[in-house]
């Protein structure tokens, strides 16, 4: 399935390594939380890139320690309107976690923005919708209310337009 | 009255033309009808036994003269010519086309207003108060904050897809009209000895399958903290609230199998994490609402009104109006008029387009051009001049909206049941109509003193039937409807779940069940006892042994 | 006596505008359940749901489900009050839905 970062289709250099397999010497890796927490010893000194895939019934306020040395972080909707890992991602980039941030599962367009908002940086995305679709869909609404969440150059937040100079409630780099 | 800003505005008609693409791409096959469930139902757009239907935002109650006109307008050229004022403070469509709907939420954009999470699993149309602003015993007016709330929960990115509906409910007063225990957050308001204005937060109320009242996990929440504690409820609500069975996905569900106490330490845990947010912008943009519901330019008058009691001394139908359907107000001279959408017959809650120009004229002209919708389906005149309800009555008695029932047994909450409704087990509105034929002497209502009588047609409880002091619930038992009936229920600030007295009743049976328990009741009063008072002193065992006894 | 013959009809919704329909036999939506196809058989069934199937993603109908009805003297009627309510308009307003504008079922919600 298509890759989705920047508005563009990339190619991913990620991958999954189950938690018996033996860990690489180098490279892109994504573990699980379980093998994370349980040879987290190893891992840290791993001189790949370390990636973490969560489950939606994960918690993730626990995982503080680890973030600074994770590169991608994968989050993932078992259904569209299964939302918990819009909070999963918001939590994350709270505890400041800038890394690569990546959605992956029953992801429709009309989701595109929202998924943007809480932080998230790539997708994984289905090929019946084309990169025309999703181009479109990240520029539907350019206005939002809610304040300290991630926008894009097009996106404006209603109250930080109506009540200029105060801080924002963050600041929220965008990573890569 | 809340006014759009060039915001506002640029925000909803964008909203619009994403649901038209929408609505366009699932009627060329793009989109599944699954995948168009939740969007629709996100704009308030549901299909239901005869045709699509449409639920339109009346955020917390309150539209100008133009807006009921505007409604108006949509009833009569893209409806039947009538509407239906809900539970929620809401108006609803019945018979709308898909390739219609886009735009009609345009022309309800041209005067500001739109069909925004009226439905779906996301923070549904902010209710207060329906006298908010006008109601004597006011501390402060709650729609304000409403207001932020609702500008808040606006297409928030990270709580579109919740476990379940998520529905708030503010009151500004002590006397809760606004049903705010049986809401998933209620919040009330308290000013502190310094007099600053606080919130008290209620979480976990709700009806439905598992009627629960709510808890309190703040008595008294500074005002500029809302917004972020809220977000930290609805984190803990969207992380945890069960998602296996959609019948224990509410929040109530979740405080519930938590425990009070747990689910609070997760929402402070969660409230504390995030870094010290500085408010002062949200603080900035209430103040700026606050603006808009300043108290409109009221006359000084005095109390006594002449022309106000000579006309209910000649008119005895105008004074036992005047009686049940006015409610007092703040400012001397005025009061609250109170527009039942009851009469006898009728069907609780609806509005024909004539109708509602009515109202919208009556508003305009005598109420400083605000009506609001109350969540007994109700509408209220909020700011009249006492010498002018005269003037009024005879224009609602003209179009048939002068019932004098407000708050009396007539006054019955009803959902629209089987007869539109695709979740609905039982039909809701005959059994409405049927006890209100019965009681329709107002003299008699009047004996039986303040009664709310709720219906609904199936256990998702629109029709509030928990919480009435008579609750009527309909089921459908092997392809026959039957009603089941509760007593003591109640949705005030004493708020209470009404207990099922026993096997249910064929719906002609209901009538006779429903006038047994009243004169029960009548006979066991003390002077002066309203019937949820004495209900809740003897308990269910007479009006049990009264309605079964010959069974 | 007259005869009554039993079975199910397939009905949904049409996309556009919500009116519910009913699948007849020769395949066709029709607003008026006393022209549905009225089947018994399994593979008659199987057809029904195949060519709602195919409707639903043609994007004619949306919502298809079966029901049970059973036709007397050539007027369907469907078992569950909802279906009958579907196929007259709101009970509460004959002025109003299919009661009103001559495609209704020919039974009552509740009869008698």
């Amino acid at each position: 399935m298509p890759l989705l970062k920047n508005n563009e289709f990339v190619s991913d250099d990620w991958a999954f390594l189950p938690d018996d397999a033996a860990l690489p010497e180098s490279g892109k890796v994504v573990v699980s939380l379980t093998r994370l927490v349980k040879d987290w010893d190893q891992l840290v000194e791993f001189t790949g890139l370390l990636g973490l895939s969560l489950a939606n019934s994960e918690r993730t306020d626990e995982l503080e320690a680890y973030l600074p040395q994770l590169t991608l972080v994968v989050l993932t909707f078992p259904a569209f309107t299964d939302g918990r890992a819009y909070s999963q991602a918001r939590e994350l980039r709270l505890q400041g976690y800038r890394g690569e941030l990546r959605a992956q599962g029953n992801l429709l367009p009309d989701q595109f923005q929202y998924l943007n908002q809480v932080g998230f940086d790539s997708f994984v995305v289905d090929e019946r919708f084309s990169l025309v679709d999703w181009q479109g869909a990240s520029k539907q609404m350019s206005l939002a209310y809610q304040r300290g969440l991630y926008r894009t150059a097009g996106e404006r937040e209603v109250w930080s337009q109506r009540h200029q100079g105060f801080a924002a409630w963050e600041e929220q780099p965008h990573a890569g | 009255m809340y006014r759009y800003d060039e915001f506002d505005h640029q925000f909803v008609s964008e909203r619009t033309a994403q649901f038209r693409d929408q609505a366009n791409r699932r009627m060329a096959g793009v989109i599944t009808e699954d995948e168009f469930r939740p969007l629709r139902l996100m704009n308030g757009l549901y299909l239901q036994l005869h045709a699509y239907m449409l639920r339109v935002a009346i955020p917390y109650g309150t539209l100008s003269g133009k807006q009921m006109r505007q409604l108006a307008y949509i009833a009569d050229k893209y409806d039947r010519g009538y509407g239906h004022f809900t539970t929620r403070q809401n108006i609803q469509y019945n018979w709308i086309k898909l390739e219609e709907s886009a735009d009609i939420l345009q022309d309800l954009a041209d005067v500001e207003m739109h069909a925004i999470q009226t439905s779906g699993n996301c923070i549904r149309n902010v209710t207060t108060d329906h006298w908010a602003g006008a109601a004597a015993d006011e501390l402060l007016d709650p729609r304000p904050i409403g207001e932020l709330i609702r500008q808040w929960s606006s297409l928030h990115p990270e709580f579109s897809f919740l476990p379940r509906k998520f529905k708030f409910a503010i009151t500004g007063a002590p006397h809760d009209r606004a049903a705010v225990k049986v809401h998933d957050i209620g919040l009330r308001a308290h000013k502190n000895d310094k007099g600053e204005t606080g919130w008290e937060v209620m979480v976990g109320g709700g009806q439905g399958r598992t009627p629960m009242v709510a808890v309190t996990v703040r008595d008294f929440l500074p005002e500029k903290d809302v917004i972020p504690y809220l977000e930290a409820i609805m984190r803990v609500y969207n992380l945890y609230g069960r998602r296996d069975n959609k019948y224990k996905a509410r929040i109530k569900i979740l405080v519930h199998e938590l425990g009070a106490e747990k689910f609070k330490a997760e929402v402070e845990a969660e409230y504390a994490r995030n870094p010290a947010q500085t408010t002062e912008v949200e603080q900035r943009e209430l103040a700026r609402i606050e603006k808009y519901f300043a108290k409109p330019a009221l006359e000084k008058l005095s109390r006594f009104a002449p022309h106000f009691e000579e006309a209910k001394r000649a008119n005895p139908d105008f004074a036992r109006w005047a009686k049940n359907n006015l409610a007092a107000h703040q400012h001397d001279g005025y009061t609250i008029v109170n527009i039942s959408l009851k009469p006898e017959g009728g069907i609780p809650g609806d509005a024909s387009g004539e109708q509602m120009r009515v109202m919208a004229t009556l508003g305009e002209r005598y109420s400083q051009d605000e009506l609001r919708v109350s969540h007994a389906q109700n509408i209220v005149l909020p700011h009249v001049k006492l010498d002018d309800v005269f003037a009024v009555w005879q224009a609602l008695k003209a179009a048939d909206l002068a019932a004098a029932n407000y708050g009396l047994v007539g006054d019955i909450i009803a959902c629209p049941g089987l007869d539109y409704c695709a979740l609905a087990t039982a039909r809701s509105i005959p059994i409405a109509q049927a006890l209100s034929r019965k009681f329709a002497d107002v003299a008699r209502q009047e004996h039986y003193g303040p009664v709310k009588l709720n219906i609904s047609g199936c256990i998702n409880a629109c029709g509030h039937h928990h919480v009435g002091h008579i609750g009527i619930l309909g089921l459908d038992k092997k392809g026959e409807e039957f009603y089941q009936i509760t007593l003591g229920g109640s949705s005030s600030e004493k708020a209470s779940i009404g207990t099922i007295l026993g096997p249910g009743f064929a719906a002609h049976e209901v009538p006779d069940a429903i006038e047994t328990i009243l004169e029960t009741y009548v006979k066991l009063r003390e002077p002066g006892e309203e019937f949820l008072a004495a209900y809740r002193r003897v308990g269910p065992k007479p009006f049990k042994e009264a309605l079964y006894a010959t069974a | 006596m007259s005869q009554i013959e039993k079975g199910q009809v397939m009905t949904a919704n049409r996309l556009r505008d919500g009116i519910a329909v009913f699948l007849t036999r020769s395949g066709e939506w029709s607003e008026k359940i006393d022209e549905a196809a009225l089947v018994q058989e399994p593979q008659a069934t199987a057809a029904l749901e195949s060519r709602a199937a195919a409707d639903v993603k043609a994007t004619l109908v949306t919502g298809q489900y079966l029901i049970d009805a059973e036709r007397i003297e050539s007027k369907v009627r469907a078992t569950l009050i909802r279906e009958r309510i579907r196929t007259l308009g709101p009970s509460v307003r004959p002025d109003l839905g299919k009661q009103a504008e001559g495609t209704a079922g020919a039974f009552a919600a509740v009869e008698g």
